[in-house]
């Protein structure tokens, strides 16, 4: 459904956005992952025909997005970072103007307005102006005018900043429940929003498509990826840390904690490396007391790390 | 085209009755036109039954009441954002553009409108010529038109108001200057016939001034009618070239 090529857009001397290439089909969420400033807002008002790129093309349904920008934003729902609306507005007047120029009138009009008002529990403040209305509420009305079209593509920027914990997981929830029709970029610098919702991951840093992959995959770039930690309920971890580290595949092993009543180790894995069953085998071998026996998956945050301060020196280089 | 035009009319009319801006402007319009006409225009003292006091001084009220008006139109929109939520949504600048400036037409409409009781007030004291008083009205529309699309042009320019109002009543004060005895004076001292002509023909004080003696003259109709062309296409390539910035 989007389809992007060789995407460059220069301000004056800064490359916000540098050869960027990526496709999103329907079905898929793509999260759009970077440290701020990295190029993803820059990237979204290119592919949603707000910003015209310096260099590089945009599809958006198979028809180049500058030969018919209108038919492009008829398919899309946007959702521009902070949640811009006209403040003085009422949720309910600012849907009916957002469905107005969206082409619907009449009874389909204020069918949309109020199934859309229901689905982002817009109901107690739908006849208070938006400028009056908290964080929270401010971010659902600009979600509303992003689906009330039932839009193909959605787009959003960072669609769950600044809201509380409960809210994150509606906007999460309403994400999903839409995902499986359409074709959806969300971006965010809160990694724990790429497990629940998202099909792959795109990860940017100084406009630089660094990562494309499944959410899977960038977990594995982790140095805890498939890491064991092993709680054992006796004291003294050296003769157990000279074992584990003799196992095949083992890069090293690290005390969490100690004290006199046992001892909690982290035994890294070498890179591709599965080392949870030998370790589970030696214990046993060895009758180790095990209290406890845990693979991690990795560490969203720690993958990040790892790929944007890579680049980051290698820049600078 | 026309449905998208009506959106944007209807919610930018909403906007300025959904905020203070509606009242104060119209309270301070009213007042001012108090004042040019009865003391600035010594509306009795001239003992004529007519409202020359009052319309001769309308170019320097849209001067700054204009600008004043204009100022948001765009640089708002840039400074909320709200201008890439506008122009991510299937619409054309130039529907947005005639959209706001009809709405901000209309409103100037309005506040001309409310001037009525002064046309009672002289109908009731003598004989004037309504035929005149109502040229003028429309002359004073046209001139608020002008005003209006400069000030619409010159918003989508930069995101800040200040800005925005400073050179809209600069491009305004030029467009009113070029056809005030002052400067007319000083070329026609050394410039030729033509040269003057053609400043004074570019001035708003001109072209009101023969609309409000009462005759609408198809070129003086043309040139409001093409000025504010020329400003609102302006206004459209402003926004398509800058974009989001
Ligand atoms: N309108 C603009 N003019 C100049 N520089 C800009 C503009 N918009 C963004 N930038 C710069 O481009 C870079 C990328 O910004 P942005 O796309 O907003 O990053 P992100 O959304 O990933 O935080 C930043 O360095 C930012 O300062
Ligand atoms: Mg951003």
């Amino acid at each position: 459904m989007i389809e992007i090529r060789h995407l460059t857009k220069r301000f004056r001397w800064i490359k916000a956005v540098d050869d960027i290439s990526f496709e999103v089909n329907r079905g898929e969420v793509l999260g759009f992952l970077g440290p701020n400033g990295a190029g993803k807002s820059t990237t979204m008002k290119m592919i949603t025909g707000f910003l015209s790129p310096t260099a590089g093309f945009i599809t958006i349904a198979g028809r180049p997005l500058r030969q018919d920008p209108l038919a492009a934003k008829r398919r899309i729902g946007y959702l521009p970072e902070g949640a811009p609306a006209w403040p003085d507005m009422t949720p309910e007047s600012f849907l009916g103007f957002i469905a107005g120029i969206r082409g619907f009138s009449g009874a389909e009009r204020r069918r949309r307005i109020e199934a859309t008002i229901e689905r982002v529990h817009l109901g107690p403040v739908r006849h208070q102006p938006i400028e009056t209305l908290s964080k929270g509420f401010k971010r659902r009305v600009g979600l509303a005018q992003a689906i009330l079209h039932d839009p193909e593509i959605l787009i959003m920027d960072e669609p769950t900043d600044g809201l509380d914990p409960n809210q994150k997981q509606e906007v999460r929830a309403l994400i999903r429940d839409m995902a499986a029709d359409k074709a959806i970029i969300l971006s965010t610098h809160i990694l724990e929003e790429v497990r629940p919702v998202c099909t792959r991951v795109a990860v940017i840093a100084r406009g630089r498509l660094l990562a494309d992959e499944s959410p899977a995959a960038f977990e594995a770039r982790s140095r805890l990826h498939n890491a064991v930690t092993l709680t054992l309920a006796r004291p003294d971890p050296g003769p157990v840390r000279q074992a584990l580290g003799l196992l095949g595949g083992v890069a090293g092993v690290d005390t969490l904690a100690e004290d006199a009543s046992g001892c909690t180790l982290r035994i890294l894995p070498q890179p591709g490396q599965v080392i949870a069953a030998a370790v589970g085998r030696l214990a046993q071998e060895q009758g180790w007391p095990v209290a406890g026996l845990f693979v991690d998956r990795g560490h969203l945050e720690e993958a990040f790390r790892v790929l944007t301060t890579r680049s980051d020196t290698r820049g600078e280089a | 085209m026309l449905r998208n035009i009506r959106m944007i009319f209807r919610r930018e009319m909403g906007g300025y009755f959904a905020t203070p801006i509606a009242y104060v402007f119209l309270v301070i319009f009213l007042f001012l036109s108090g004042i040019f006409t009865f003391y600035v225009g010594n509306f009795f003292e001239r003992e004529q039954a007519d409202l020359y006091a009052f319309f001769s001084h309308h170019p320097w009220l849209y001067l700054f009441l204009i600008p004043a008006l204009t100022m948001r139109l765009w640089a708002e929109e840039r400074k909320t954002g709200s201008i890439e939520l506008l122009f991510t949504l299937p619409l054309r600048p130039v529907e947005a553009v005639l959209g706001k400036f009809l709405a901000a037409w209309c409103f100037t409409a309005l506040a001309l409108a409310l001037t009525f009781p002064l046309w009672l007030m002289v109908a009731s004291l003598g004989q004037p010529d309504h035929g005149v008083i109502l040229a003028s009205y429309i002359g004073s529309l046209f001139l608020a038109g002008g005003f209006l699309a400069i000030g619409s042009c010159l918003s989508a320019l930069t995101r800040n108001q200040v800005i925005a109002f400073v050179l809209a009543a600069t491009v305004g004060l030029g467009f009113i200057l070029s056809g005030h005895a002052m400067v007319l004076d000083f070329f026609s001292g050394w410039a030729p016939t033509l040269v003057v002509d053609t400043i004074a023909s570019f001035s708003f004080l001109t072209h009101f001034e023969a609309i409000t003696k009462g005759v609408i003259d198809l070129a003086d109709v043309i040139y409001f009618g093409s000025l504010m062309a020329f400003w609102l296409f302006a206004n459209v390539v402003v926004l398509d070239s800058r974009g989001g910035d």
